[in-house]
């Protein structure tokens, strides 16, 4: 895929970013202070946030593949985001609970939050940064010692 | 007159800021993800992010496998970062930082690192990409996750952790 891509694929990805990132800077969630205030029940507003982007993909999802076969860029037909479920689902669901509790934050409204000037952040990026490696570096020996491949996800 | 008013206190209790600013936002975050994808088929997120920048420093395997869109996504996140700054310097004006202790930022992070990975997704692959294909384990996921957040959020809140 990378060496022959459409000269346009990285502009788009780049305003996909630009937009995706300052509706995270406008809604507010680059804030850990207002999602932790949904997660105490004292302001509800992420809810909209949260059903308001599933909507718009929603309808672009159901439309497109009726519209069109492939996206021009890639060629890549357009599908709708499905994985597989199995107990990872859950565990790890369930881990990242513990973590969007404790600190507020999650991936795409911590970049969003250095966005925004907040630069203490940087305190849950390499903490992101550390507990991907961690959960890599095991799954890695893990797969390892295994002769079956891991289902890709 | 009482009657007019009730839904309006209650709309006010439960959106002390109003729904403005999360509507408005959320249909921006939901329009970021459908340019990607319409012109590339991609429904992106942005947790993947962080194994596959892993990938440049770490032969580890699983990491590897993401080699292929590691560029990319590295392009999407800076997008992240510079859409949110031009939220910063023309709405929000100027810097914001929070007071949620560095230790909660830390610790919360490896949390998220591990689970959003092992759990196939985050609060926008998961939540905003999965939840608008009506995937179901992208529906238990968020499940999952809204639920055990709040009751840690509550529990930590509890326990007198402020902010």
């Amino acid at each position: 895929m990378s060496g022959n891509r459409h000269p346009l694929f990285m502009p788009l990805i780049f305003v996909g970013g630009l937009i995706f990132g300052f509706g995270l800077g406008f809604s507010h969630m680059a804030r850990p202070e207002v999602v932790l205030d949904f997660l105490q029940f004292d302001d509800f507003g992420l809810l909209f946030v949260m059903f308001g982007a599933a909507i718009v993909t929603g309808i672009a999802f159901a439309i497109m593949p009726r519209v069109g076969d492939r996206a021009p860029l890639t060629g890549r037909a357009y599908g709708r985001r499905l994985k597989s479920f199995d107990r990872n689902v859950l565990i790890g669901g369930a881990i990242f609970g513990v973590g969007w509790g404790l600190s507020g934050i999650c991936p795409g409204a911590a970049y969003a939050s250095l966005g925004i000037g907040n630069f203490t952040i940087l305190w849950a990026l390499v903490g992101m940064f550390a507990g991907a490696y961690i959960q890599g570096y095991w799954r890695s020996q893990r797969a390892a010692s295994e002769t079956t491949p891991a289902g890709a996800d | 007159m009482f009657t007019e008013l009730v839904p309006l206190a209650l709309t006010a209790e439960l959106f002390p800021n109003g729904i403005f600013r999360y509507a408005v936002g959320g249909l921006l975050v939901g329009l970021g993800a459908v340019v990607i994808y319409m012109g590339t088929g991609i429904p992106a997120g942005a947790s993947t992010f962080l194994e596959s920048t892993l990938s440049y420093v770490s032969d580890q395997s699983r990491f590897q496998q993401y080699r292929s869109s590691r560029d990319w996504r590295i392009v999407f996140t800076l997008g992240i970062i510079l859409g949110a700054a031009v939220y910063a310097v023309f709405w929000q004006g100027g810097t914001w930082t929070t007071d949620v202790q560095p230790w909660r930022l830390l610790l919360g992070g490896v949390f998220v690192g591990i689970g959003t990975r092992i759990g196939k997704g985050c609060t926008s692959g998961h939540g905003v990409c999965g939840v608008g294909s009506a995937s179901k384990t992208s529906i238990v996921g968020v499940m999952t996750f809204l639920l055990v957040a709040i009751v840690t959020a509550q529990l930590v809140q509890a326990m007198g952790v402020s902010p």
